[in-house]
């Protein structure tokens, strides 16, 4: 079994690193397999205090494996995960003290009230009866649960659900928070609120999250992990990820009277790439690296009276960024969802 | 309160919440209470033709007549009534993904399993303790001992308790909660079985070995009102064992 020599070489190492500053969560080249099929393949990453991290890919991109493997319940084929200096494998009770965990599904018990249901987390977290009225009201206050608290679960709407789910999670006030998307089948205002709430809860807790909508990475989180097939395949901040792969600038245009040769005609100016016609009159202009044409473009479009009407400059959003990752490994991003469509804030 | 007792209550709690326990309670004590007055029908009417023929009131055993009857078919209630009672205890909680909370919690699989099956098992005592308003209602009317009465109840306890730990075990094999039913149903009938097939082969060393382990005649021993140690020690391991197994299956569920 190369794990068990994996786990054991290891064991030395550890003693050593806990005297230096280390990261919140450290993960290690991290393997799970299942049967035959790998779902996470050699996923390295780490998470500064107070740092909020996403992780973002395409559904069964490993996403919830590597989250499961972190709160100490699921065993990794090989690698390591530390969470606060404990070892997931070795010290699981030490690591699951001091983390709070929100699977996809919130794990709730529909036939308790709110308070009743979290009286229970609070009992099989550890918390004694002198702490635990006190970490009631006050994850109550937190996530704004009040007015339901003494409400069935069942009763309740899949925004409140999702709150509980977090409540739950924040209830021991863990350092650490692992959301396995925490803003799934909610409503806008309801995303909008659980996004507000955690970057509230950033800087005094680190925090991993995950999803596959782009637009929540951008929104929380300060560093995305980019992971498609079980393997790590972009990690950085997401302005230096956009930065990096951005081969072309592009710029939008809106005329008020195109005309019919439009297309071909931007194409004859120096500079130009490609020119793309969104609809009838809106053109994306790919130009090349490092050189503005915005001044050229307008004045081309005013000296031949074609009513210039917008003109920007296109960033490249992290969906880009995202797709041509995914692209690059496969040609088609496989399984993945067009994303972000019903989410844009 | 310690995680044991947590989750115990949570059990139990939830028993009652839903309409499971209060079905279950009344149908195992309708049976048991109907049963119960037949026997002691039976035994009254024959007492009346024994007065007509000896002309005096004879001395009839009511601890032979009525409680023994009464708890061997208390037996086979169980045996209906268990699957029932424990089926949902780790199916749904699979099925409801409530699991990864119990596993993402500083919990052992040992508190786990140990708090489910406390908090099963005094539901069923309460329920079992509620049958025994037949002989608390008998006793001004007639003479019986109670010392067999108790051990009666302490069998019925135990032998609940095997089944109730079998039950917890088929329960936590799948996240469907009628095949968690099923299976601990064949389960019990099987061992029930184990007994029969023991005493017609039971001659050969095989036979006594499947006496040995259906639960028919340790039970028998404690409704006799005979407290002997190897029952007991057979109870105990039975439900230490199949509790480790359900230790060992919920476990190994981590990994997949």
């Amino acid at each position: 079994m190369t794990t068990l020599g994996i786990r054991t070489s290891s064991l030395g190492a550890c003693v050593a690193e806990t005297s230096t500053v280390d990261p919140m969560i450290q993960v290690e080249h991290l393997t799970k397999q299942y049967g035959p099929k790998t779902a996470i393949a050699d996923v390295s990453f780490s998470v500064e205090k107070g740092e909020v991290l996403a992780f973002l890919g395409p559904n069964g991109a490993g996403k919830t494996t590597t989250m499961r493997i972190l709160t100490g319940s699921l065993p990794a084929t090989s690698g390591r995960a530390r969470v606060s200096g404990f070892d997931c494998f070795d010290q699981p009770m030490d690591v699951k003290r001091s983390l709070g965990y929100l699977p996809e599904t919130p794990p709730l018990y529909s036939e308790m009230t709110v308070t009743e249901y979290l009286i229970f987390v609070g009992r099989i977290k550890g918390l004694g009866p002198s702490h635990l009225p006190r970490a009631l009201d006050q994850v109550i206050e937190r996530v704004s649960l009040g007015p339901v608290r003494g409400r069935l679960i069942a009763h309740l709407s899949h925004g409140f659900r999702q709150r509980v789910g977090l409540a739950q999670a924040l209830l021991h006030d863990p350092p650490v928070l692992i959301l396995d998307e925490p803003t799934s089948g909610l409503d806008p205002r309801q995303i909008i609120e659980i996004r507000e709430l955690i970057k509230g809860l950033a800087g005094s807790h680190t925090i991993v999250l995950s999803t596959h909508i782009l637009p929540e990475a951008t929104a929380v989180a300060q560093r995305v992990v980019i992971i498609h097939e079980g393997r790590i395949v972009a990690e950085d901040t997401q302005d230096q990820l956009s930065a990096r792969l951005r081969r072309s600038e592009k710029v939008s245009l809106t005329l008020k009277q195109p005309p019919l040769d439009a297309r071909e005609r931007f194409l004859t100016l120096p500079g130009v790439l490609s020119v793309h016609q969104e609809d009838g009159a809106t053109f994306l202009i790919e130009t090349e690296l490092g050189r503005d044409l915005r001044d050229d473009l307008a004045r081309f479009a005013v000296n031949h009276n074609w009513g210039l009407l917008e003109l920007k400059l296109v960033t490249m959003s992290l969906e880009d960024v995202f797709l041509r990752l995914t692209q690059q490994e496969e040609g088609v991003v496989e399984g993945a969802e067009i994303p972000g469509g019903e989410d844009r804030p | 309160m310690s995680p044991v007792g947590a989750i115990a209550r949570k059990e139990i709690r939830s028993y009652f919440v839903s309409p499971i326990a209060y079905v279950i309670a009344s149908v195992f004590l309708l049976i048991m209470g109907g049963f119960t007055y037949l026997f002691i029908l039976t035994t009254s009417n024959r007492s009346l033709q024994m007065l007509r023929v000896q002309g005096n009131l004879p001395d009839l055993n009511i601890n032979e007549l009525v409680f023994r009857s009464m708890f061997h078919d208390m037996a086979v209630v169980m045996l209906l009534v268990v699957p029932i009672l424990t089926m949902r205890l780790f199916a749904e909680e699979q099925k409801l993904k409530t699991m990864e909370l119990l596993l993402t919690s500083p919990l052992t699989v040992t508190d786990i399993v140990l708090g489910k099956f406390i908090g099963v098992l005094t539901v069923f005592a309460g329920m079992l303790g509620l049958s025994a308003v037949a002989p608390l209602a008998l006793a001004p009317f007639a003479e019986f001992r109670w010392a067999p009465i108790f051990t009666g109840y302490l069998g019925a306890l135990l032998l609940g308790g095997l089944f109730l730990s079998a039950g917890l075990l088929a329960s936590g094999l799948t996240e469907n909660q009628i095949i968690a039913v099923i299976l601990s149903f064949g389960a019990l009938l099987l061992f029930w079985i184990l007994g029969w097939a023991g005493q017609l082969l039971s001659e050969s060393v095989l036979g006594k070995i499947l006496f040995y382990l259906s639960p028919i005649d340790h039970f028998e021993n404690l409704v006799k009102g005979l407290v002997e140690t190897k029952d007991l020690v057979y109870f105990g391991a039975g439900i230490a064992f199949t509790l480790f197994l359900t230790h060992r299956v919920i476990d190994s569920r981590r990994w997949r």
